[in-house]
């Protein structure tokens, strides 16, 4: 009898954005965890810094645009933008990288399209794909996992290098870093070798690159979780994985010399974080179910494509702002049929 | 073997897309049996409870009025008629609080109760039925004023009177009473079965010998198993089966109970009877029972007083009209102050502004909720379009996309996503991550719909009154001119005739004048 009137439901409501958000950065962690066993601190202090950065950002343009500053940074939604993006650059990217990453993510990307659930394209990929094209190098230059490296860095040295690029002494960058699988890949099957050579190298595993593909199952576990907690659905990350594999499956029982077996596509590069985590940003993926089918089969056959013919060795952040352009669409012409409504939809 | 299938009731069920397993709460208020509630010293009986016109007043202000005697008529087709549910005074015929969403006022009837509770003299039962003119019981049935007890309020005599090119196959009665909190059909059902199923006779009497389907969710196995154990006693057998159907969030909705039972989907825009079906509530069926065959007005209704609020949760049998604050009384008074009173369910009900209001028959569930049951939901954050809402939309529409519009005020977008298939059941809502008010949203872009069509028609009258209009005018101006030219022509024609006439005037008027010299002379 007290409170304002409203509308029913009248009941307790059981989510909260804030805890999507909280689940969705409790399911990163183990991820986060490998990635630190197998790369070093660098990844922490990335998160730390680009988490930093993006809250206040966020904060920031909300006291511009004179709106209240307490929902939009309890909503998590710019820690979970800042901690993608800082699992995906290089453990050692320079500090004012991050920065301008994350500005970038929650500035343009973010706030001037209108804030949380406005924004048309994943903010975290389109940072990504920035800073990937303002300092390529930078970029592509990666840690060599942890049981390769001749000398893995301290916490100290890490916060070092990323805040004053200064290199442990006596230490030179060839020594540290080492090609990522897909680069590796890449570069080899360019210079005309054979999948089986490529293999000789110690940087391969299993089924990817060593380090490497455990992060992925670490992603994997989050994903299974988020799935599990019904945080997302399976349809984007099972259609998307499904569709990489079947492309790399066909080209791969073409020609199993210059193509590489379809599980090195799963667990290479950023396949699994994008399918979990990426691609199921709710705001900028499609929302009808067979629109989420499509969305996520086209990333996954987009990524296929840019790996195999494209110039980035990896390809997630690309196919996935590139299908958030086409979501709308997408949802206009895959609307289910509404109870009551005949079978054909031809008017749509 | 046929005649145990309808006992056995296990035949293929279907489902409808999403719902809500919500926790039940029925266990609050369905231990206990139908008890009575006190007569209250005042009746406030409101001459609108169902869908249509009010009821008119035939009952004088100051008159004597009986328990059971029509107060105000059924005016117009689809209306229901009024009865006063105690012996007393009318004094007055007034607006009063009435419970509505708006929390606005509306004439009621108010009687100040004498306590001898006296029966006014009542129609002859109609026991046999099956030998009269349908037309006949469906005017008692009108006669008592029974509409449709589930929520809708629907005048129950139009219902069952079908129009004749959609032949009725299939009665459902439904007993699903799917929103939480609620146990008023379940005592029902446990406690007058055989009044269901007699009802349920009539109607499928009325409606020339459809197939009854009885569909109970199967979180109230009392109420089945009664249900069950009646049916065994009567002659329905044959035409009749009890289903009891999963639990799940709003399995009771009209289109859903269809859909769960027969398989069939009712178009949208359309009713059940445009493909064979009607749907009628359990306690509607006992009301139509007690009116055929007892003669008996509805009076009363079953009402669940619950909510952890609530001393004493439990069901009781109310006049219609009795203030909601004597249920509370009833039941025990408060046992916290709630943070909100509710009549209906959690899911559909709607506020009430005070416990003034009278019970209506509509009025299934009073609510008193505290804090931990309705929380402050707090401000509505924006819309993830995270689609948990289109998972769970019985309707199956894409809610996030009709927020977005009706949000937008951009109407035609949002009726392109089926705004008018929207039954409101709140699922939606209750499952929003963002904590948007989305039912409301809808129901503010309906009523815009509704209000532009309003306008658009009153401007085509407008427009058409002011095209007559012009016809008129037009049409006064061809015919002034044909008859100038007519005149003309007939005297172009006879010079002479109107030479005559010229004559004839001026001599009138050289009378004239010498009558008022005359009258002038004489004064």
């Amino acid at each position: 009898m007290s409170g304002p009137v409203v509308s029913s439901p009248h009941g307790p409501r059981p989510y909260r954005v804030d805890r999507v958000m909280l689940e969705v950065l409790l399911a990163l962690v183990p991820g986060v965890i490998v990635m630190t066993w197998f790369f070093g601190w660098g990844t922490l202090i990335n998160i730390a810094l680009a988490t930093l950065v993006a809250v206040a950002a966020e904060a920031s343009i909300m006291l511009l645009r004179r709106r209240p500053v307490t929902p939009a940074i309890g909503d998590y939604s710019a820690v979970v933008t800042a901690v993608l993006f800082a699992i995906s650059v290089p453990p050692t990217l320079p500090w004012w990288m991050t920065l301008l990453g994350m500005l970038f993510a929650i500035v343009l990307v973010k706030q001037l399209y209108g804030g949380l659930g406005y924004n048309p394209f994943n903010p975290a990929m389109a940072a990504y794909v920035f800073v990937l094209v303002s300092y390529p190098v930078a970029m592509t230059t990666w840690l060599a996992p942890d049981v390769l490296a001749e000398h893995p860095l301290s916490f100290a040295e890490s916060l070092r290098l990323i805040f004053t690029g200064a290199l442990p002494t006596g230490l030179e960058w060839d020594a540290l870093s080492a090609a990522t699988p897909l680069d590796e890949m890449r570069g080899k099957l360019d210079q005309g070798l054979r999948i089986e050579e490529i293999r000789q190298s110690p940087l391969w595993g299993d089924f990817g690159g060593r380090g490497w593909e455990w992060v992925a199952n670490g992603f994997l576990l989050g994903g299974l979780y988020l799935l599990w907690r019904r945080i997302i659905t399976w349809h984007i990350p099972a259609a998307m994985l499904l569709a990489l594999m079947i492309a790399a499956g066909i080209f791969w029982l073409l020609d199993p010399e210059t193509h590489p077996f379809p599980a090195f596509h799963l667990f290479s590069g950023a396949a699994i974080l994008g399918a979990f985590f990426i691609a199921t940003d709710p705001v900028s993926a499609c929302t009808t179910k067979n629109g989420q089918l499509i969305f996520g089969a086209s990333i996954g056959l987009l990524v296929f494509a840019i790996r195999t013919w494209g110039g980035y060795p990896d390809a997630v952040a690309f196919a996935v702002l590139l299908m958030n352009i086409a979501a709308p669409t997408i949802d206009h012409y895959t609307q289910p049929r509404v109870f009551g409504h005949a079978k054909d939809r031809a008017d749509r | 073997m046929a005649a145990l299938l309808p006992l056995i009731g296990r035949r293929r069920l279907w489902t409808f897309h999403g719902g809500l397993h919500l926790p039940d709460e029925k266990a609050l208020s369905n231990g206990r049996a139908v008890e009575g509630a006190p007569l209250p010293r005042r009746l406030i009986i409101p001459l609108l409870q169902h869908i249509g016109a009010p009821a008119r007043p035939i009952a004088q202000v100051g008159e004597r009025v009986l328990k059971g005697q029509l107060l105000a008529l059924a005016d117009g087709n689809v209306s229901a008629c009024v009865h006063a549910s105690s012996s007393g005074t009318l004094v007055a015929i007034e607006d009063h609080p009435v419970p509505h969403p708006s929390g606005l006022s509306a004439p009621c009837a108010v009687i100040e109760t004498d306590g001898e509770d006296t029966w006014a003299e009542l129609p002859e039962p109609m026991g046999g039925y099956p030998q009269l003119d349908p037309a006949e019981i469906r005017e008692r049935i009108r006669w008592a004023g029974v509409v449709g007890l589930g929520g809708a309020s629907f005048p129950s005599s139009v219902k069952l009177n079908p129009s004749t090119d959609h032949r009725i196959r299939t009665l459902i009665i439904n007993g699903a009473e799917c929103e939480p909190y609620i146990t008023c059909d379940d005592l029902l059902m446990r406690e007058r079965a055989g009044s269901i199923l007699a009802g349920a006779r009539i109607m499928r009497h009325l409606l020339g010998g459809a197939r009854i389907l009885i569909g109970i969710e199967d979180n109230k196995p009392e109420a089945c198993e009664a249900l069950r154990f009646a049916l065994a006693e009567t002659d329905m057998r044959g035409y009749t089966e009890i289903r009891s159907i999963p639990t799940l969030y709003p399995s009771g909705g009209e289109k859903q109970l269809i859909r769960i039972l027969t398989g069939k989907e009712v178009p949208s825009h359309a009713i059940p009877a445009q493909i064979g079906i009607v749907c009628q509530n359990v306690g509607t069926a006992a009301a139509v029972a007690d009116a055929v065959l007892e003669g008996r007005p509805l009076i009363s209704r079953i009402v669940t007083v619950t909510g952890r609020a609530i001393g004493e949760p439990r069901n009781l049998e109310v006049r219609i009209g009795t203030p909601v604050s004597e249920l509370i009384a009833r039941a025990g008074g408060y046992r916290e102050r709630p943070r909100k009173l509710v009549c209906g369910g959690p899911m559909m009900g709607f506020d009430l502004a005070s416990a003034d209001v009278p019970v209506t028959k509509s009025a299934n569930c009073i609510l008193a909720l505290t804090e931990a049951e309705a929380p402050d939901p707090g401000p509505a954050l924006a819309c993830i379009r995270c689609g948990r809402c289109a998972e769970v939309c019985p309707a199956k529409l894409l809610p996030q996309q009709l927020y977005w519009h009706a949000r937008a005020k951009d109407l035609d977008r949002a009726q392109d996503y089926h705004l008018f298939d929207c039954i409101e059941c709140g699922c939606c809502a209750q499952v929003c991550p963002s904590h948007i008010p989305l039912v409301q949203y809808y129901r503010y872009a309906k009523n815009e719909v509704w209000a532009r069509e309003q306008e658009k028609r009153s401007a085509q009258q407008a427009r058409a009154r002011h095209e007559a209009r012009q016809s008129r005018l037009e049409r006064q101006e061809r015919e002034r001119k044909a008859r100038l030219r007519q005149k003309k022509a007939s005297l172009d024609a006879a010079p002479g005739a109107g030479q005559s006439e010229q004559d004839a005037k001026k001599a009138a008027i050289a009378a004239a004048r010498q009558r008022a010299a005359a009258k002038k002379a004489s004064a």
